[in-house]
């Protein structure tokens, strides 16, 4: 028997073209690659003035979902989009697309969503796999066992001519959560727990994987949440052992293997888990039980407190200050003192049927208090159909949220939803960057039960006064 | 690509530590299809006031900032969205290196890329350059060595590959295309 190997070594060696030398990096064989309007257009110049080829336009396939208006007039009622540089990038990718024959699932496509909720919900997204995208939070994927990491642009030019990239090999880093988490208590709040922890950089040049029985006894949307934010302390991908519970999901997706190759690569999936006696770089340990709701306070996702906790008291540290000024809230103060002016629930962290059941449970007869502004936006259509279906939809809209056509909406600022300056949004997101909503918008970033609980009163709630 | 050997300049420092993509790009701008006049961006909500005028306090609308091709970041500059329009408005308004003790990964990639050298110092260099704005200093890629002033200088880690694709203006996707035959082989063999 060889040397006992964790799974990222596993993937990472299956998919060596070249090994990494003295002087070169590996070359990677990349067996699924996901674009967007947003970080591709300049890779499709740079392919037409080569005079070059999307190699493998069949492990390609692009969605929009930043840059995308979410207004159902806008997507299906033929208004114009509001902003005339995004609706000219979508049409850019129709172009980009038909030109190269890749694959798109256009704004009214009915499977369109964020690109990371529709690979997985599409069946693309699986064990073993190399999964890239012109987006940091592409190590969502990692919830299957895939390598999956974001690239720059250039980057996608190289994959889209060549299936391939150089890479440096990272390094391995074990994050072992024991225990189970407690009820109201999220993977949502676990994960900010981690970011806490190991810190915004802690991650730089590590590949995490999650371990432990917190996560084994997660379902797969749960532990996307948990793989999605690994880039928020720092680390380019976050990966999952696959086990029954990832193999259930995928049984039956629509791109999932089929009948005999189904057992093919359940029986590959099978060997990927680290085994037994193979070394990490570096590990640490969370205890699951010990965990309470988590919200963030300041500028960045490792600045989080439990909901019963203050605000810490830094004064004299130059993030702390500068955090404290931008967010315009009071060292030391009781974190469910902060108010609350806009409630965002969705985007590829916390934007699947899971979540939106989740936040349904909190406001089910409730109403959001007066002046709060609450956005539910379902990660994909599928999503939002499914949701429909249960009719959660009927919930949001009885308590005075607004409910959406799918997309990246307020995650990020640049499709035209947006938090206005000075407001509070609790947002069940991922960064709360400076400006990341808009311009001086103040983000809180929390659990979908939070962002709920918080929405009813009107500022900063623990959801276990409505769940127990 | 040109070719990268030495870089001269006077730095420029943003002692912010975790200055991310974000700040150096915000999201509405991205809605562009080029790679050209991000500068006009580069930190535009620092920069800028609400009626778009620039803040004469901000750094780099300063006097001293003007011709600097050297930026001297706070810890884990780059850290957050993977947009390659951070690497290239920085490099659109004039800068050609980063040094920081600390930089994030996707970000050094992505201006490794763009002719952007991101260099990584130690603790104790980071701080003095922090401490020392407007110093001159040279950047030689060929040796991976910082000079700073008074005959002192530090090396800097520098992936070999990207070393040479810098000094000799080699393209990274050419070496890619080059190795077209090995990526058939990879691709027949692959199962699936
Ligand atoms: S939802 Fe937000 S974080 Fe996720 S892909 Fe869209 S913009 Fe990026």
């Amino acid at each position: 028997m060889s040397d006992p190997k964790t799974m990222f070594e596993k993937v990472w060696a299956a998919h060596e073209v070249l090994p990494q030398t003295a002087d070169t990096p590996a070359v990677i064989f990349i067996d699924l690659h996901l674009t967007h309007e947003v970080t591709s257009p300049q890779a499709f110049a740079m392919l037409k003035s080569r005079g070059l080829k999307v190699r493998r336009p069949d492990l390609t396939l692009a969605t929009m979902d930043h840059a995308t208006p979410t207004r159902t007039e806008q997507v299906f009622g033929g208004a114009p989009i509001s902003i005339e540089s995004a609706a000219k990038q979508i049409r850019q990718l129709e172009v980009n697309c038909a030109e190269f024959g890749v694959e798109l699932l256009g704004l009214q496509d009915s499977r369109r969503g964020i690109v990371h909720i529709i690979g997985p919900e599409l069946g693309v997204t699986q064990p073993g796999k190399t999964i890239v995208c012109g987006d940091s939070h592409t190590s969502t994927h990692g919830a299957f066992g895939a390598l999956a990491f974001g690239i720059g642009t250039t980057e996608v030019g190289h994959v889209m001519a060549t299936q391939c990239l150089l890479q440096k090999k990272p390094k391995t880093f074990a994050i072992e959560v024991s225990g189970r988490l407690r009820p109201g208590v999220t993977p949502k709040d676990l994960i900010l727990a981690i970011i806490g922890t190991v810190g915004v950089s802690g991650g730089t040049g590590y590949v995490f994987e999650y371990r432990g029985e917190a996560i084994r006894a997660m379902d797969m949307e749960q532990r996307m949440t948990i793989c999605n934010m690994s880039i928020e302390a720092g680390a380019r991908a976050g990966m999952i052992a696959p086990d029954e519970i990832t193999f259930a999901y995928l049984k039956d997706k629509p791109r999932s293997p089929k009948a005999a190759a189904w057992d093919e690569a359940v029986a590959y999936w099978r060997t990927l888990a680290t085994d037994e006696g193979a070394t990490f770089d570096k590990t640490i340990e969370i205890d699951a039980a010990s965990l309470e709701p988590m919200i963030t306070y300041g500028t960045n996702p490792g600045m989080v407190v439990p909901i019963s906790g203050r605000i810490p008291d830094r004064r004299g540290d130059a993030v702390f200050d500068a955090a404290m000024t931008y967010m315009g809230l009071t060292p030391g103060a009781p974190i469910t003192a902060a108010p609350v002016n806009v409630v965002f629930i969705g985007s590829c962290t916390n934007g699947r049927l899971g979540d939106l059941q989740a936040a349904a449970r909190v406001l089910k007869g409730q109403r959001v208090a007066p002046g709060v502004h609450m956005l539910v936006v379902p990660g994909s259509q599928e999503v939002k159909r499914e949701a429909e279906q249960l009719g959660l939809h009927e919930i949001f809209k009885q308590a005075g949220a607004e409910w959406r056509e799918s997309g990246c909406s307020m995650c990020l600022g640049m499709n035209g939803d947006t938090v206005a300056k000075g407001e509070y949004a609790v947002s069940t997101s991922n960064r709360n960057f400076e400006g990341r909503q808009g311009i001086g918008a103040r983000t809180l970033l929390a659990s979908p039960e939070t962002a709920a609980a918080s929405a009813i009163r009107g500022r900063v709630t623990d959801p276990r006064e409505f769940i127990i | 690509m040109d070719p990268i050997t030495v870089i001269r300049s006077r730095t420029v420092v943003m002692p912010s530590t975790n200055i991310d993509t974000d700040q150096i790009v915000p999201a509405r701008f991205l809605t562009t299809t080029t790679k050209e006049g991000l500068g006009k961006q580069l930190f535009a909500d620092w920069r800028y006031d609400a009626a778009g005028q620039p803040k004469p306090d901000f750094i780099l609308n300063r006097p001293e900032a003007v011709g600097c091709r050297v930026l001297v970041a706070g810890r884990n500059i780059g850290c957050g969205s993977s947009r390659e329009h951070a690497p290239w408005a920085l490099v659109d308004f004039g800068f050609q290196a980063v040094i920081s003790a600390e930089i994030a990964d996707i970000f050094r990639n992505n201006s490794l890329k763009n002719g952007l050298l991101p260099i990584i110092v130690d603790d104790e260099t980071h701080a003095w350059l922090l401490a020392n704005p407007g110093v001159e200093v040279e950047i030689d890629l060929v040796h991976a060595s910082l000079k700073l002033p008074n005959d002192r200088s530090v090396s800097f880690p520098i992936d070999g590959f990207a070393r040479h694709c810098l000094t000799h203006g080699v393209d990274e996707l050419g070496y890619l295309l080059s190795q077209d035959a090995k990526i058939k082989a990879y691709e027949s063999r692959r199962h699936a």
